[in-house]
């Protein structure tokens, strides 16, 4: 993988959805330098899953790498959609958390280390209800330090998108990268429908789903900070470009007089189109080259 | 869920570990490493229960014609015989790399 | 098993702080109350029913935008207030329905919403505020990432009425193809399945459960009672890190998280190797 990168750039594109976790991860670092932590034959499985008659995978959906992207040292970790839905459980939250506190313990120690979250995850894995709901929040927690170290980016790529608790982690970061297949939201529009009702929400209006939660809209409302083709090269750029971006002034999960004055300026007597939002909210968003 | 075991005789020995796939429906994870010693040994750990004869055939059908000294773990979500097979057979290619 | 009835949080405010008029200029769901505790002033704040409030899937003790926004903004404001000075304490009282499940929640990124509540809450532990927990009710989702679990400590009721969980038993049972009875019978076997305080209790993320006999009309030696838990909870955060490392080094963690432990121990383990190596 990492060896055919740079030749990417010049024959034909490579998807990046197509790739599963590890491919992903691997693919951003500068090449031959990655390194997987806690890998498939450490098997670190889930302890819940057997017991309930479901098969565990041996990285329990989870992988870390750590290398180096543009020089420097930065730690991967990539959630695997296709299994258990990309969701946390004890022991993919805990090795997210575990990634990001070494991370900032590094930095803490001065050596610079930067973050970057795959996220593909439906949010807590509901055999692990509880311990699933408390990773995520040390997952925010961790987050919340090290982000004031080195940014933390995240991308979300599809095809599963980011929904549930950690579409809050996704809200936590220092800036999301998202492609027009990826969706990022807090309720999926099944839990919608099923909770508050088909009126509310139609779950199966496809174009609706895409309106709201897509990452062509999430970019155009500034709530992601660079929209890219599926394109491994052009994942790889928007990642280098933000890591050389370095820390935001103010993380947009922090502005909150902003943001609560919008909601107070909306209409709540009526559903919005989506397409209204990105007029009144893009304005003075910092500018995003779109790739 | 069901826990399957078997043995084969093995004839020569791998240098390198290797893991394809992923646990998601329909699909399985293998995770193939040297073993010391003349034989080979297969622990599957599968979501469907009942299938102890399917996997026999397609581990003998693979095992026919591959001799290697190596432990393999198959965490299965429902894979068909054929993806099976396919995903021994890349794991094979993996460690040979 | 108790339905949410979104009472537990006014009467817990009230009763602990002596006072019923919270802060003024915000929704009437989010309630935020300044009242000494100990030796401190603390800043008190839950989450209400509100069946007038302005968006209509966020009106019966949901956590919505407006709610997280306003829960953003008084926490940000004791941060700012105590930046040179010694910092107060913040309790979250907790009793919230869940997160705000609506087309208009999504479309103007409700994620959003959560994310700066959690991030004020964090920002305060990280600051050195004791942000303190106390759950008296119900503690679900999304709702509980936004307010509460990002507390230094958290304290709740040993009361069949205090139900923690990342999904209503309903909903839970539909998606893991499971009925409501088989999911309560696994929860008795499977700790972070159950939706029972004790059961929860032994996750090891708990500082405390505190047994209250009236939780919807304490007498003032309950009350008294409660307060004294908080002060001990605050002491106790004071003279520890601000980080959440706590939750998984109690003694019931270090029986149930085994997993957590050993997966953490690995990657420091191995990080360390690879550090030498590059």
């Amino acid at each position: 993988m990492s060896e055919q990168r740079n030749d990417t750039k010049f024959i034909n594109r490579q998807s990046f959805i197509e790739l599963n976790a590890r491919e992903r991860a691997e693919v951003l670092f500068d090449a031959g330098t990655s390194r997987e932590l806690a890998g498939p034959f450490d098997r670190m499985e889930s302890p819940w899953l057997a017991m309930q008659g479901v098969t565990p995978q041996a990285d329990d959906g989870c992988v870390v790498m750590k290398g180096k992207i543009s020089g420097q040292s930065t730690v991967v970790i990539a959630l695997e959609g296709a299994f258990q839905g990309g969701s946390m459980g004890e022991v993919s939250g805990e090795k997210l958390a575990a990634a990001l506190d070494l991370a900032c313990a590094d930095n803490e120690k001065g050596i610079r280390t930067n973050a970057v979250m795959l996220l593909e995850t439906g949010g807590v894995r509901l055999q692990e209800a509880n311990l699933g709901l408390a990773s995520i929040a040390e997952i925010m927690a961790s987050i919340l330090v090290l982000r004031r170290h080195v940014p933390v980016i995240c991308i979300i790529a599809g095809t599963v998108g980011c929904f549930g608790g950690m579409s809050l982690a996704a809200g936590l970061a220092s800036y999301v990268v998202m492609t027009r297949e990826a969706r990022l939201g807090m309720n999926g529009p099944e839990v919608i429908e099923q909770t508050s009702g088909v009126d509310e929400f139609d779950s199966s209006d496809r174009a609706l789903i895409w309106a709201i939660h897509g990452g062509e809209q999430r970019f155009a409302m500034g709530l992601a900070d660079a929209l890219v083709e599926d394109d491994a090269q052009q994942m790889v750029e928007a990642v280098q470009r933000f890591i050389a971006k370095g820390v935001p002034a103010v993380h947009r999960s922090s502005e909150v007089a902003l943001y609560r004055s919008r909601i107070a300026a909306l209409d709540p007597s009526r559903q919005w189109d989506p397409k209204e939002l990105r007029a009144a909210w893009k304005a003075g968003a910092a500018p995003e080259v779109n790739q | 869920m069901e826990r399957i075991e078997f043995d084969y005789p093995a004839t020569h020995a791998v240098l390198k570990k290797a893991h394809v796939g992923v646990v998601g429906s329909g699909d399985l994870e293998v995770l193939l490493e040297p073993l010391d010693g003349d034989s080979a040994h297969v622990s599957i750990l599968t979501s469907v229960d009942g299938f102890r004869n399917t996997w026999k055939a397609v581990l003998d059908r693979f095992f026919a014609s591959y001799q290697g000294a190596v432990r393999i773990q198959i965490h299965d979500a429902g894979a068909t015989p054929g993806s099976v097979l396919l995903r021994l057979q890349q794991a094979v290619e993996v460690s040979q790399r | 098993m108790s339905e949410y009835k979104g009472i537990r949080g006014t009467v817990w405010l009230k009763a602990l702080t002596g006072q019923s008029a919270p802060l003024g200029g915000d929704p009437a769901s989010v309630l935020t109350i300044d009242a000494p505790l100990g030796e401190d002033n603390a800043r008190f704040l839950c989450v209400v029913p509100n069946p007038e409030g302005r968006f209509p899937c966020a009106r019966h003790g949901e956590v919505g935008m407006e709610e997280a926004y306003t829960l953003a903004t008084r926490v940000r404001e004791v941060i700012h207030e105590d930046r040179d000075r010694l910092k107060r304490p913040i309790v979250a009282i907790v009793d919230v329905k869940s997160q705000a499940y609506g087309r208009r929640e999504e479309t103007a990124g409700i994620f959003l919403a959560g994310a700066a509540a959690a991030d004020a809450y964090g920002s305060a532990r990280l600051a050195g505020h004791p942000v303190i927990a106390l759950i008296v009710g119900h503690a679900f989702s999304g709702a509980f990432l936004t307010h509460g679990y990002q507390a230094n400590r958290l304290l709740a009721f040993d009361d069949d009425g205090v139900m923690i969980h990342a999904m209503h038993k309903a909903a839970a049972a539909r998606i893991t193809r499971r009925t409501v009875e088989s999911l309560e019978e696994l929860g008795k076997t499977i700790a972070p399945l159950s939706y029972n305080i004790r059961d929860y209790a032994k996750l090891g993320l708990l500082y405390k459960l505190l047994h209250v006999e009236h939780p919807e009309n304490p007498s003032p030696a309950e009350i008294e009672g409660v307060q004294k838990e908080l002060i001990a909870a605050i002491h106790d955060a004071r003279n520890s890190p601000v980080d959440l490392r706590s939750r998984t080094t109690s003694s019931e963690a270090l029986d149930m998280r085994k997993a957590s432990i050993q997966t953490r121990r690995l990657l420091e383990a191995q990080w360390a190797e690879i550090r030498h190596e590059q």
